[in-house]
């Protein structure tokens, strides 16, 4: 479904992706887990086009997309939910997620927001409310709610977990497994190592912009390597 | 009494037009956080090329609305000349450069047409409508409708279409704008010249009674500038009553103290509720929570 081959990103005139191969098959949650700096955000604004690329080729449904804009890539079905959550924060709950399905007008738009408030009650209870009157953890819901209106085929997930209370963040985990149930195939970047790569298909270590290890999830948890270095067991 | 509803008419003709000048530096502020100095041209703008293509024997309302189009058509060349290949440049450096298109839109006008004083006829004569004791201008109700008609087509616009709320969302988050798929270049296009158009409306409705000429834009700029902030910067409700009410302080300063005045005590009381309420009558403290 998507293919990374030698991608290279810079700001200004420092490098931090230097040639990154990827694959995400469809169907799968791949994870790709480092520590922060590693350039995990950076791989995933390339990919939903926020980045420019300076070298590689990134392939989407078959088709190249490494020049394509970024507003013109979530009609192609690519999505993603940023790092930061990014919501809009003076619109209501309810109007970010009209925006989430922006490039639509049907009436499935209707029954798209009945099941992202199914998936997030409270995002009902809240739908008339600014949502940068949320909590953290509500604005990840909202965040990753808006990026599924857009029907995406294949999400990009940045750091779900972050700053939530663990309870909280296994509900966004399964959340993410049950996208799968959804036809969505997921690509999700993680510092929680172990959380990730245990809701995860396949896994990518990421160091200082490089893949230094790939494999079955399963496998890289059982790797000794990283988990001393990443999942400190 | 009679005197104080006069004020009050005058008032509001000139503050409507304040009104109608706020609302463009609104849609622009909203898509871009840029505070575009040149809308007052746009109001000139309006005014002479209806002067002209009058003139030059082209009916009144045609003439009119080719003076809207094209003007529409200069803010949005200022959009795509100026602001957008300047994109990432931060918000002051945006805001010096709408200041240089202002001087270069005023030179160009006068060498394209005049330095002279200009009119058109009113639209509905000249004879003074009485009020209870006062007269007001039908011209005048034309000005005050126009910018009623403006304040409620972007209310609706803000929010009830989903390209409102694109507008707004694009000045919320630009990059999470475009990740639901927003093309946030072509919001701002449609920001400027939609502003451009409602500048250039203005200058049609006012200049049969305050009269055209190429240097109009820079007071206008400044006055709809300030109602702007008066009522909030970025709010369609706070443009309309921030305008209305820059116009209605400086007739009451005119009419009861002197003519004199009337910039000072405007300016005056605007600092004083700035300095109490910051963001204006109706400005919103954007909510934000990390
Ligand atoms: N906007 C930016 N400008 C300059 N450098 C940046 C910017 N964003 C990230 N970096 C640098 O790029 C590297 C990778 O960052 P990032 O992609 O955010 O890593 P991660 O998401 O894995 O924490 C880091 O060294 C970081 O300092
Ligand atoms: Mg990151």
């Amino acid at each position: 479904m998507l293919t990374v081959e030698g991608l290279r990103s810079r700001y200004g005139r420092i490098e931090v992706l230097h040639g990154i191969d990827l694959q995400v098959n469809t169907g799968e949650i791949v994870t790709v887990v480092g520590a922060n700096g590693a350039g995990k955000t950076t791989l995933l604004r390339c990919l939903s086009g926020t980045q420019p690329a300076s070298d590689g080729r990134i392939t989407f449904r078959g088709e190249s997309i490494t020049a394509v804009p970024a507003h013109r890539r979530l009609k192609r079905g690519l999505a993603q939910s940023p790092e930061g959550r990014q919501i809009f924060t003076n619109l209501s709950v309810e109007e970010n997620l009209r925006l989430g399905a922006f490039l639509f007008k049907d009436e499935r738009v209707d029954q798209d927001m009945a099941e992202a408030f199914a998936m997030f009650p409270i995002l009902k209870e809240k739908r008339n409310l600014a949502a940068g009157g949320l909590s953290g953890g509500q604005q990840q819901m909202l965040a990753i709610a808006r990026a599924l209106m857009g029907r995406p085929s294949c999400l990009l997930l940045d750091e779900p977990s972050m700053g939530l209370a663990p309870l909280l963040v296994a509900q966004i985990f399964e959340v993410v497994t049950d996208l799968r149930g959804r036809g969505v195939t997921v690509l999700l970047v993680e510092q929680n190592a172990f959380g990730a790569l245990k809701i995860a298909d396949r896994g990518y270590v990421m160091e200082t912009g490089r893949i230094s290890m790939s494999g079955a999830a399963a496998e890289l948890i059982a790797d000794p390597r990283i988990r001393e270095a990443y999942l400190g067991l | 009494m009679d005197a104080l509803l006069q004020f009050i008419f005058s008032g509001m003709t000139v503050g409507a037009v304040y009104a109608l000048v706020a609302l463009g530096f609104t849609i622009i502020y909203n898509a871009s956080d840029v505070v575009n100095f040149a809308q007052g041209e746009f109001v000139m703008l309006g005014g002479m090329i209806t002067v002209f293509t009058y003139m030059a024997g082209v009916p009144l309302p045609l003439a009119a609305v080719l003076a809207i189009v094209a003007t529409a058509a200069v803010g949005v060349a200022l959009n795509k000349l100026a602001i957008e290949p300047a994109r990432g440049a931060p918000v002051v450096s945006l805001i010096i450069i709408t200041i240089g298109a202002s001087i270069l839109i005023r030179g160009a006008a006068q060498l394209i047409f005049d330095k002279q004083l200009h009119r058109f006829p009113a639209f509905s004569g000249d004879a003074p409508l009485r009020v209870m004791g006062a007269t007001i201008l039908p011209q005048s109700l034309w000005v005050i409708g126009g910018a009623i008609l403006v304040f409620v087509g972007l209310w609706l616009f803000f929010t009830r279409t989903l390209t409102g709320k694109a507008v707004l969302a694009t000045a919320n988050n630009r990059v999470a704008a475009q990740l639901v798929g927003i093309n946030t270049n072509w919001v701002m296009t449609l920001s400027f010249g939609l502003s451009a158009a409602i500048g250039a409306f203005a200058g049609v409705l006012v200049t049969p009674i305050t009269l055209v000429s190429y240097d109009i834009g820079v007071g206008l700029a400044l006055k709809g500038f300030a109602g702007a902030m008066l009522g909030g910067m970025g709010n369609p409700k706070g443009a309309l009553v921030g305008g209305l009410l820059l116009g209605l302080l400086e007739a009451m300063t005119a009419g009861y103290l002197s003519s004199q005045y009337k910039d000072a005590v405007a300016f005056i009381v605007i600092l004083a509720v700035l300095f109490v309420m910051p963001h204006g009558l109706f400005g919103s403290k954007s909510v934000e929570r990390v």
